[in-house]
């Protein structure tokens, strides 16, 4: 599968193919909406077996479940404000869905869906909508004076609201592209050296002891990509309110 | 194979990027170990804007692999 040829088939890893049989083909249920269906899944166990308890010291599971709905009521209220109460389940709904595909996505023979274009692509562009309708709802008329900033000189308009217009639009490429890119870069670089561990490990009496580089390089790369996988979904999250942040206070 | 050379050396133009990307990554590094030397109390506020500002640099690179993706596969 891996090596065919002596050609690297790196890509090969994010093909779509239906799951479920013949059900899942004929509606076009893939993998990835599997395992979308199963994050769900895990986070709502996660959510209501920890809550079950209800206990005044958390067992493990309640307070893995309080230290996630904690951590991410700390950076809704940093971040915007009291305001910004009514926010916090729909931040902590796209942190914890955007967590879960990162992290299901390190097992071996699971599928990422987070490093699909069209499947992050989306949740941006649901931010953007969400931003832009609460900036109206709230602002009226005042959300154009977004695009020029209080105390800027008259003349340098011409010039700045362009740039502003084209920075709000662009917010939903780069929110989308850098968590897509992330997780695709970091599988990529998973598979390539998975590569060479068989392609070396073939070369003879020497290539097994070689081999062992390769390995010790993809195992260093397996923590890395924990890191990421939770630093991807910590960045969305937190630009998330920042962008909700701007749509609130206007600047 | 004229085009698959352009491609390549194309590709590896795109990623000429990662040499400001490589600035800035020390650049938050050594700022971040300076400022807590300077307050070591003022850790656990500095170090989250540091990571974000990791993560955020990192993005640039990943969009410069992603041109030389681009520029490669299609």
């Amino acid at each position: 599968m891996a090596v065919e040829g002596k050609a690297i088939d790196a890509l090969g890893q994010f093909e779509l193919h239906s799951a479920l049989g013949a059900v899942g083909k004929s509606v076009g249920f893939t993998q990835s909406n599997l395992y979308m269906l199963i994050s769900a899944g895990l986070i709502i166990a996660m959510m209501v077996w920890g809550m079950r308890a209800r206990a005044v010291v958390p067992g493990r599971m309640q307070s893995l479940a309080e230290s996630a709905y904690s951590f991410i009521d700390d950076m809704v209220l940093a971040q915007i404000g009291q305001e910004g109460k009514r926010f916090f389940p729909f931040v902590f709904t796209l942190f914890m869905f955007i967590l879960f595909g990162n992290m299901l996505g390190l097992f071996p023979y699971a599928f990422t869906y987070t490093s699909h274009i069209t499947m992050t692509f989306t949740m941006a562009l649901i931010v953007f909508l969400l931003i832009t309708t609460v900036a109206i709802v709230l602002h009226g008329k005042k959300f154009l004076g977004y695009f020029l900033p209080e105390g800027a000189p008259m003349w340098l308009a011409p010039l700045i609201i362009p740039v502003e217009i084209v920075s709000y639009l662009s917010r939903p490429i780069s929110l989308s592209v850098r968590l897509f890119a992330n997780m695709m870069a970091g599988h990529v670089m998973l598979k390539v050296f998975a590569t060479f561990v068989v392609m070396v490990g073939a070369l003879g009496t020497v290539g097994p002891f070689v081999a062992v580089l390769p390995l010790a390089i993809n195992v260093a790369l397996i923590g890395f990509e924990i890191l990421v996988a939770f630093l991807q979904a910590y960045v969305f999250a937190i630009l998330t309110c920042i962008y909700l942040h701007d749509a609130v206070h206007l600047h | 194979m004229e085009v698959a050379a352009a491609k390549a050396i194309g590709a590896g133009i795109a990623v000429l990027a990662l040499f400001g990307v490589g600035l800035a990554m020390g650049n938050i590094f050594s700022t971040l170990i300076s400022s807590v030397a300077r307050n070591p109390a003022s850790r656990d506020i500095v170090f989250p804007i540091g990571i974000l500002g990791f993560a955020l640099t990192e993005a640039v690179a990943l969009f410069a692999l992603l041109v030389a993706f681009l520029i490669l596969f299609t």
